[in-house]
């Protein structure tokens, strides 16, 4: 006679609920008094009461809720704040970095500081540009693409529509291999077998071949990935109308799944552009505009980036330079990623009637 | 247009699992043949080694004889994809192309050969959509993503898009499986005109169907999981459903089963 024991007043579907505003009362309760402590105790450090005032709305809100709601929705909540908690721990170095570096870069970014070399200006003064550094990674950054896109995504062709046996999984596993590999050593193969063995000067070409060593890997992977999304049924229906199977990969499996493969390519660029340690090992650096990428060494924005914040030595002018060129690369980077989620959102299968 | 099948000894296997064994049959040039039989007896398998696209499969692979009238499809110098032109499939699911319009789906079989007159596409085009039953429906949105179709309508394209090759036999596996009684309906009635043109092989699971649209019925069954699937009998649809001779059909079909 289970119904016997429900009140008349009370369903036993509905249980009591702490109104809306509770979370945001205990968040603001918790800010205040994790303020208050650290205060009182002394501490110094922001991230101090931030602390303190995140682990009381954790603890608080658990506290409140088991007692009125239950245990099991006071499990819910702590979930739920413990995820909050972890997304805004993520977001706060992101927009601190974004807010330093558009603040300290906008000072000296225009279109003279764009469209201008370094040329003969010293350090310590003002004046000079990022245009020899745009240009350097760009066609650095553009060469490393074209050697890695085609090897990257005939290589996933392979794996997903071809490879079957020892060799797929030994190309599996030295992809894998690649993955890990830090850019400094990428920098180090290459300059032994393009500089001490082959005898080549430094150029950007050289920084574009360890570059793709780096890109490759992250294209095969991603496009991997979108290849087999592609429901095998396509790729029968294909088949079964007599279409060859390499039609069928280049005009039903590619086109299916080409947004995919772009964002893949688009997010490996911007992995590859703010890369170092090959740039400083195979291109070295100029205060000169060079377009020949295939001689004579080249600059970039990374390398633009350390070197005058190394040399600024007090002086605002460099100090500010570095700041705007690491605006121009972070800038370049977002609008990459905004291209490629635009191609995604544009070639996705579509489905309206 | 249409051909004769005649399959003679033929086993397939996965890997080196037998999954059916030892099948001979005679399929009529411009009738209707249907399969039925338990789930995982190999009446699928069978239908996808008669345009060989069992060997798509990985391990998949099979012996014995497949005549398509003179020519024997597992001869040696065959070559698959020439053998798909003539024997076109549509599959359980809808499975247009994601990426193309409602006429590029219908046009790919022909594009996608790269074999084609741009003057002649167009008449492709609208007369396997006629043919498939969906010209009226979707002659105002050629130009619109095929996926956008309703689940009936998208599996007519398939079918238009089956037939503008022109094949001189159609294998359809389970062709309705996925779809509601009324597009189901549509099917079956487009299965009764396309047996003019073409030889038509369907598989089903659905016995009223089989006896609606076949003019011979075939049984399949298995002795046991992990068994290989054979053929029990394979006779007039009327006869299968009224007077089978062999007792397995009777209790398969009267649902004694197992």
């Amino acid at each position: 006679m289970s119904h016997a024991t429900l009140s008349p007043k009370r369903s036993s579907l509905r249980g009591a609920t702490l109104p809306k505003w509770f979370a945001w009362a205990v968040a603001a309760g918790s800010l205040v008094l994790g303020y208050g402590i650290s205060a009182a105790a002394g501490l110094h450090s922001d991230i101090q009461w931030a602390l303190i005032a995140a682990i009381l709305f954790v603890v608080g809100s658990y506290a409140v809720s088991a007692k009125v709601e239950g245990a099991r929705q006071a499990k819910d909540r702590t979930a739920t704040s413990l995820v909050w908690v972890a997304f805004i721990l993520a977001v706060i170095p992101l927009a601190s970095l974004i807010w330093e570096t558009v603040k300290r870069g906008v000072k000296v970014l225009d279109g003279y500081f764009l469209t201008h070399s370094m040329g003969v200006v010293a350090d310590s003064e003002p004046g000079g540009g990022i245009y020899h550094a745009i240009l350097g990674t760009l066609e650095q950054v553009g060469l490393a693409t074209l050697i890695s896109v085609p090897i990257g995504v005939l290589t996933a062709i392979y794996l997903v529509e071809y490879g079957r046996g020892k060799l797929a999984k030994a190309v599996t596993f030295f992809v894998d291999v690649m993955t890990g590999i830090p850019s400094i050593v990428a920098g180090l193969f290459i300059l032994s077998l393009w500089v001490l063995i082959l005898k080549m000067g430094p150029s950007g070409f050289a920084g574009s071949m360890a570059l793709s060593i780096l890109m490759i890997p992250v294209v095969v992977r991603s496009t991997e990935e979108m290849l087999k999304l592609v429901p095998n049924e396509l790729r029968e229906a294909s088949l079964a109308l007599g279409v060859p199977k390499w039609r069928t990969i280049l005009k039903v499996v590619l086109p299916t799944s080409l947004g995919g493969i772009t964002t893949g390519v688009m997010l490996a660029i911007a992995r590859i552009t703010g890369e170092t340690a090959p740039v400083l090992l195979l291109v070295w650096v100029t205060n000169f505009i060079n377009t020949n990428p295939f001689q004579d060494p080249q600059a970039s924005l990374p390398m633009y980036i350390y070197l005058q914040y190394a040399n600024s030595g007090g002086s605002g002018a460099a100090y500010d330079r570095a700041w705007a060129a690491a605006l121009t690369l972070i800038a370049f980077i977002m609008i990459l990623n905004l291209v490629a989620r635009g191609i995604a959102r544009w070639k996705a299968p579509k489905t309206g009637r | 247009m249409a051909k004769r099948i005649d399959v003679s000894g033929l086993n397939a296997y996965y890997g080196s699992f037998l999954a059916i064994e030892d099948i001979s049959m005679t399929v009529e040039p411009r009738s209707v043949t249907a399969f039925i039989g338990p789930s995982g007896c190999g009446k699928s398998t069978f239908l996808r080694t008669l345009n060989r696209m069992h060997e798509v499969t990985p391990g998949g692979r099979v012996d014995g004889k497949v005549m398509l009238d003179e020519e024997n499809l597992y001869g040696p110098g065959i070559d698959p994809v020439a053998v798909r032109r003539e024997v076109g499939m549509v599959f359980q699911r809808p499975n247009p192309f994601p990426t193309m319009s409602v006429y590029d789906n219908v046009a790919a079989g022909l594009r996608l050969n790269g074999k084609y007159k741009k003057s002649e596409l167009d008449d492709v085009v609208e007369k396997s959509l006629r043919g498939a039953n969906l010209w009226n429906e979707v002659k105002d949105r050629l130009n619109k993503p095929g996926s956008g179709l309703s689940g009936g309508q998208q599996q007519r394209l398939c079918i238009a898009r089956a037939i503008a090759v022109e094949p001189n036999v159609l294998l359809m596996d389970e062709p309705c499986s996925a779809l509601d009684p009324i597009s189901t309906l549509a099917i079956e009635d487009l299965i009764g005109e396309l047996k003019e043109r073409f030889t038509i092989v369907i598989v089903t699971h659905n016995m009223q169907q089989a006896a609606r649209v076949s003019d011979r019925t075939a049984f399949f069954n298995l002795a046991a999981v992990g068994q290989p699937g054979k053929l029990i009998e394979l006779d007039d649809t009327e006869r299968i459903f009224s007077n089978p001779s062999v007792q397995a059909t009777e209790d398969y079909i009267s649902g004694r089963f197992g």
